[in-house]
């Protein structure tokens, strides 16, 4: 469509670099071009371009070598969640604003070991807790996508995510880290008609991500097509004797296999996620999924995913609770902001209310509320069994699919603002995606089409635990018998 | 044995329980790769873990497992293959976390018994009702500074055995003798030195009163009881305390009192009502803990012999006593250094010196029994003397004090200064023979029945052999001299 260097995919810029069609200082400076074109986004919250460009020179020397590594030169953001050496580290917190660590975290330092370049810290809601990006005390961003009904709408880019998503989607980087521990990187994916990939709880590393619920916290990429989210995806993912909870599993060759054949593959369709007031568009795509997949060779199973109702409460009960623990290193003692009172208590007092926005107060209470003694057994023992009736839920259900098929989220994108005194509202907005993180699944978003008002709406494949290899393959075949071509505006601008 | 209290409504018996916190001997702590090393300059044993930066995730040292499986089989105890670690969570400047790592509803080790040793030689029960694993908070300083504290995180994250008692303990005499063989025992094992000066081992001890055959009062949960003495100290103080507001018609409330060492009396520290909610829950960030039986197994085979075994096969292969076993087997070097000493000797007698002698004198220099001048095979030499009627036991002490000055081998100083005994009769004779013709009065005395006077002229031939006549040929030939 264009011959600009922001709109190529990751393997064409690699055969590209390789081919000494350019350089990665002239991919990078075009990537770094179009972030400032992009700046009213606010995708980002600390932009680093004079590093990239660093970066970008040492790849060429690499490259001129002839040694080039697997994701030589490519152009990243990285998710302001992700602790980088030397490189402010907020995420999206007042209490963090001027936190530099001494450390990388492990995925972002794979990414750098393979090659890639990051242009900066991508904005996020505070401590990942949102949907919308509307709970970043860095401002919300803004989705590059424009509904053609309210062209003067700003619409958010989905969240927790959900810098990183415009980023991408806007053309300013290749690729980009997420987290998901609801739907943090499906939902804004799907939001910004990209492609948002979570593997399996445990195939990355959590080491150096700031936790917000360790059970269901996981690395994500973001990327504007399925082939490029598997190339970094395999690229982050393996054991970490550093996370006692990242698994000592192979890592399988995702983009090797990526293009079988999907005929013969079961595909389900589960009927709970056909929810009472869904807008049609959604069903529309969601049926053309299949009718696609089907046509593709699938063979399509209905299934009954019982538990699917509670999904939602058991996840605002587990993730606040988790979460409520692990903000507490957040004090003022020792990083961090820190506004001292007349004693130590007060300190404590003013410093959390000064440090943490309104949306992270709300399930920093909820979860001291449900772990409270008289109280742990009927929320936090509860949800613990649901979530377990949930897995049960997938695990029978995999017992005749392969992989499922549901839509990402019940809307597109809203405007900013539209939700912000309705949490309950904000919270259903992760009804598809949770079941899948309560059961540690692996589950990638793919743009499925666009709805009447020209956004994009995403299809969610969920694999089984593990088999990110059939979870891609599907993907790839829905990507390209959807057949999506369409960029957002912002992109569309920057490439001509 | 119980230590009952005299009341004015009548005796009441004191009950007690005891939270040992014991600190895991490793390298590392529990979670991270930083030493755990007592002393160090303020904060220099701290990881990014330690200092609970952002991202930082726990890994379990696999050794501290191995150490607190160690433990439990010393204290006979169940031990769970299933664990689970639990965070406990308030906030303090010394727990970076704000949470500590802990196990809660499901610890590592279970119900055990160990027994101790009273003052009156008897021996009793005591229930252990568990063992868990967790991570030590790290040290507030606030004398340091008129308007700031200080927080040294060295000994944040280092891993402790938390090992509570069943309320079985009657009086402080019983609680010091369970705090001092637990102590025993973790020494033998090689998990905990000890030091309750250090903070490596600190007491929390729970006391209640009751009238006998009444059940159980409620508790007072008493803190910084940092010495046997203070344990002691702290129970006589507080069950006196609970005695007297009970007999004057006041309840007890249960809370937690700070024992004041200087006061000499415990105090309120807050009450069941102001306690924490620490909402524990199973730490997401590390998974259950599991182990093998082939893994405990394993571990079981490589322990010591625990302090009562060695007492019962001292009492039985040596025929010592109960207290002198009691008494060898209090340290293990003691014990390893008497089995030395015995090996090959006469062992009651080996016994003897090694408590009477040995740790006298070591005793009285301010001495160890590692910094010990005499090695147990010195010793063995000097008893094999004795044995084999080379020297007397009297001269024996003599070499003894020597060995104990020069370091030299007992047989070395007994040629080097003549003082081999005396066993040829002829010339014990001949001293016999002089003594009582120098004697003439005591001779005509000892004759007209003043038994008495055998042990003047015992004394005598003693004196003019140096002492190294052989004292049961002397008496033989005295007898038969004086008739």
């Amino acid at each position: 469509m264009t011959n600009s260097l922001i709109s190529l995919t990751i393997t064409e810029a690699l055969k590209g670099l390789k081919d000494k069609k350019f350089s990665a200082t002239e991919l990078v400076s075009a990537h770094i071009k179009q972030v400032e074109a992009c700046d009213h986004l606010n995708a980002f919250i600390t932009k680093t371009p004079e590093l990239a460009l660093k970066q970008a020179a040492e790849s060429d020397a690499r490259i001129a070598k002839g040694e080039m590594r697997v994701l030589e030169g490519i152009p990243i953001a990285m998710k302001d969640l992700y602790c980088t050496k030397a490189v402010t580290t907020t995420a999206a917190s007042q209490i963090l604003k001027n936190f530099v660590p001494t450390y990388e975290s492990t995925v972002s330092q794979k990414l750098l070991d393979a090659g890639t370049i990051s242009v900066g810290k991508a904005n996020l809601d505070e401590f990942a807790m949102g949907g919308s990006n509307t709970n970043s005390s860095f401002g919300p961003v803004e989705n590059p996508w424009k509904s053609s009904t309210h062209p003067d709408k700003k619409l958010v880019s989905g969240g927790s995510s959900g810098g990183s998503a415009a980023a991408v989607a806007a053309g300013m980087v290749m690729a980009s880290t997420g987290t998901d521990t609801g739907g943090s990187t499906r939902q804004p994916g799907s939001f910004c008609g990209i492609v948002g990939v979570k593997p399996t709880y445990g195939r990355c590393s959590r080491w150096g991500i700031i936790a917000f619920a360790s059970s269901l916290d996981q690395a994500g990429i973001f990327a504007r097509n399925v082939e490029d989210s598997a190339l970094l995806l395999q690229t982050i993912s393996g054991f970490d004797p550093k996370d006692s909870t990242s698994a000592q599993m192979e890592v399988p060759d995702f983009t090797g296999l990526l293009k079988q054949d999907i005929k013969g593959l079961r595909v389900g369709i589960p009927k709970e996620y056909r929810v009472d007031g869904m807008p049609a568009e959604i069903t529309a795509v969601w049926d053309k999924g299949i009718q696609l997949l089907k046509e593709a060779g699938a063979t399509i199973i209905d299934i009954s995913l019982p538990h699917t109702k509670y999904a939602v409460p058991t996840y605002y009960i587990i993730a606040p609770s988790e979460a409520s623990s692990n903000l507490a290193r957040y004090d003022g003692v020792r990083y961090g902001l820190r506004v001292d009172g007349k004693d130590l208590q007060e300190t404590y007092d003013l410093t959390r209310a000064a440090g943490f926005g309104k949306e992270v107060k709300r399930r920093i209470m909820i979860g001291t509320y449900c772990l409270s003694s008289g109280y742990y057994d009927a929320y936090y023992t509860k949800a613990q069994k649901v979530r377990r009736l949930i897995a049960n839920d997938f695990r029978s259900a995999f017992e005749t699919c392969d992989v499922i098929l549901t839509p990402t989220a019940p809307s597109s994108a809203f405007a900013i603002g539209e939700n912000d005194d309705d949490p309950i509202k904000m919270y259903l907005g992760d009804v598809f995606t949770i079941p899948a993180s309560l059961a540690g699944l692996p589950g990638i978003s793919v743009p499925g089409g666009l709805d009447n008002q020209g956004l994009p709406l995403g299809l969610q494949i969920i694999g089984k635990a593990w088999d990110e290899v059939t979870m891609f393959k599907t993907a790839y075949a829905l990507e390209q018998a959807v057949g999506f071509k369409d960029v957002s505006p912002l992109m569309k601008r920057g490439a001509a | 044995m119980a230590a009952l209290i005299q009341g004015k409504t009548g005796d009441w018996e004191i009950v007690i329980g005891l939270e040992v916190h014991a600190q895991i001997i490793a390298h590392s702590k529990l979670f991270s790769g930083s030493s755990c090393e007592f002393g160090g300059a303020p904060n220099n044993h701290v990881s990014l873990v330690d200092a609970a930066m952002p991202g930082m995730l726990p890994v379990l040292n696999e050794y501290c497992v191995e150490q607190a499986v160690r433990t439990g089989l010393g204290l006979n105890s169940q031990i769970n293959l299933h664990s689970v670690f639990e965070r406990k969570n308030y906030f303090y400047p010394d727990l970076p976390q704000g949470y500590q790592i802990s196990q809660f509803l499901h610890p590592i080790v279970g119900k055990g018994v160990i027994e101790i040793d009273l003052p009156n030689g008897e021996t009793k029960q005591i229930g252990v009702t568990r063992l868990h694993m967790e991570q030590d908070a790290g040290k507030s300083i606030h004398d340091q500074h008129p308007t700031k504290s200080y927080v040294d995180l060295n000994r944040s994250g280092c891993a402790l055995m938390e090992i509570v008692s069943e309320p079985d303990l009657r009086g402080a005499d019983e609680a010091c003798a369970y705090v001092t063989k637990l102590r025993m025992i973790l020494r033998y094992l090689g998990t905990c030195d000890g030091n309750l000066e250090e903070g490596s081992m600190r007491a929390d001890v729970n006391v209640s009163v009751r009238k006998l055959g009444a059940p159980y009062g409620t508790r007072c949960e008493i803190k910084n009881v940092n010495s046997i003495k203070a344990i002691q100290m702290a129970i006589d103080y507080e069950a006196t305390r609970q005695v007297e507001i009970i007999e004057a018609g006041g309840t007890i409330k249960q809370e937690t009192r700070l024992w004041d060492n200087v006061k000499g009396e415990t105090r309120s520290m807050r009450s069941k009502e102001e306690a924490h909610d620490y909402r524990y829950f199973p730490d997401p960030d590390l998974l259950p803990l599991v182990i093998t039986q082939e893994y405990v197994d394993a571990i079981k085979a490589t322990l010591p012999e625990l302090p009562d075994q060695k007492k019962h096969r001292f009492m039985s292969t040596f025929g010592l006593s109960a207290y002198d076993s009691s008494v060898l087997i209090a340290e293990r070097a003691r014990a390893d250094y008497y089995e030395a000493v015995a090996k090959g000797h006469d062992a009651k007698l080996a016994a003897n010196w090694v408590i009477n002698e040995l740790l006298g004198a070591l005793n009285k220099d301010s001495k160890s029994l590692d910094e010990t001048p005499v090695t147990a095979e010195q010793l063995g030499g000097l008893i094999a003397l004795i044995s084999d009627n080379t020297i007397s036991g009297k001269i024996a002490k003599d070499v003894f004090a020597e060995m104990m000055a020069t370091g030299k081998d007992a047989a070395a100083i007994v040629e080097e200064k003549g003082l081999k005994q005396v066993t040829d009769s002829g010339a014990i004779e001949k001293i016999v023979d002089e003594v009582i013709a120098e004697n003439p009065d005591n001779v005509a005395a000892y004759r007209g029945g003043k038994d008495k006077l055998f042990g003047f002229f015992v004394g005598q031939v003693m004196k003019k052999s140096a002492g190294k006549a052989n004292p049961d040929m002397v008496n033989d030939l005295l007898k038969q001299k004086l008739g």
